[in-house]
């Protein structure tokens, strides 16, 4: 260990200054990653919901009836509008960010971010598609 | 273009005051002026006492790294045009105890850098008869973004974990240690990421992401601190799968 480095924490003329809690506010790019990080919740709410679905339709139609009654109450059709809104910011800035954690490369070159966004994009797409046409096929 | 732009420049005094005070210079305005070059007039036409450092004036050593207009930025290499019209703030860079006006202490960064083995490593050294190790262009391109770190420490200034969790190892660290861990002569990778599995290291970072944007050099410690994650997580479930034969 470097000798000034011990002497740093006990040194007392330096001036330290104390992270606010606010520090998210205090910048756009901060804000926007904390909001990337709050939507995570909508996600998991999205999810549950789907699970919760699936269980009415195990115990059969009324369940079902009954579930989407619920779901279609005023109250919920905003939460669930709201989680949606999340649910899309939360997928796009995901996708946009995940060139940085893919290292991929073609014949030695590295393929540009836009290109490993953008296949992210066309699969999700293409799996939207077909979830939407097995359900919207009649 | 005004004549004059004022300078909002951070003082702190130990022997005087208890926290910074910021303290007004009105600098000529040149076309041709940067930040550094302000801060230089002031140190000799207006205010001997004003305490800041810099070494090369051309964005190679990394030492004038500086908060300018509430963002961390090389004062060598920003320019007091694109910052008009002012007044132009400028304070010691964040998260580093202030040691007087715009110096700072950097020794926690350099111990943190130490700890990562920023060096080729080798388990055995060839003997020089046997000639160079010698590294295609492509291995080369592996690792060269990083590579090109000058330990500014913007981005430690820019990271707000590194704020909040003092004992992060940090983005510029993580990021050298990714350019030799990616280095085809070296042989500690393992190591490396063992030491930046810890506590300390990678899984602190959330991925704030402001780290490459301040980067003058374009290294993008993000991007290598996701994918030391994603090494790490790889490492992590071959150890769960083959106990044995993960190393």
């Amino acid at each position: 260990v470097i000798p000034a480095a011990q002497y740093t924490p006990y040194h007392p003329r330096w001036y330290r200054r104390r992270v606010s809690v606010w520090w998210w506010l205090k910048q756009r790019n901060y804000a926007l990653f904390v909001l990337r990080e709050l939507t995570s919740v909508c996600v998991a709410y999205v999810a549950v919901a789907l699970l919760l679905e699936v269980v009415a339709i195990g115990r059969g139609p009324e369940a079902h009836a009954l579930f989407r009654q619920a779901m279609g109450k005023p109250a919920a059709v905003v939460v669930n509008a709201l989680a949606l809104g999340g649910l899309l910011f939360h997928s796009v800035t995901w996708f946009l960010l995940a060139p940085k954690a893919m290292d991929a490369r073609l014949k030695g070159q590295r393929v540009p971010d836009a290109a490993v966004s953008g296949a992210n994009f066309a699969a999700w797409a293409a799996l939207s598609g077909a979830v939407a046409w097995l359900l919207l096929r009649g | 273009m005004p004549d004059t732009v004022v300078l909002e420049v951070a003082r702190y005094r130990p022997e005087q005051e208890a926290e910074p005070v910021f303290q007004s210079y009105e600098v000529p305005l040149r076309r041709e002026w940067v930040v550094l070059d302000a801060l230089n007039y002031i140190k000799d036409a207006a205010d001997g006492t004003l305490s800041f450092r810099w070494s090369c004036r051309m964005g190679v050593c990394g030492s004038c790294g500086m908060k300018i207009a509430g963002r961390p930025r090389l004062s060598c290499a920003t320019f007091l045009t694109d910052c008009l019209p002012g007044p132009i703030r400028v304070e010691p860079l964040t998260y580093f105890p202030v040691i007087r006006d715009l110096v700072v202490d950097i020794s926690d960064f350099l111990v943190k850098l130490k700890k990562v083995k920023p060096w080729i490593v080798r388990k055995e050294e060839k003997p020089l008869s046997e000639g160079e190790y010698r590294q295609t262009p492509e291995q080369l391109d592996v690792y060269k973004p990083f590579s090109m770190c000058i330990n500014c420490m913007l981005c430690y200034s820019a990271c707000p974990i590194y704020g909040l969790e003092p004992h992060f190892i940090g983005p510029a660290a993580i990021a050298l240690a990714h350019r030799f861990s990616r280095e085809s002569r070296d042989e500690a990778s393992a190591e490396r990421l063992e030491i930046l599995s810890g506590p300390d290291g990678i899984w602190q970072c959330t991925f704030v992401g402001e780290c490459s944007e301040v980067c003058p050099k374009s290294v993008d410690p993000a991007r290598a601190i996701q994918q030391y994650k994603l090494l790490g997580a790889a490492h992590w479930f071959r150890s769960l799968l083959m106990p044995k034969g993960a190393r």
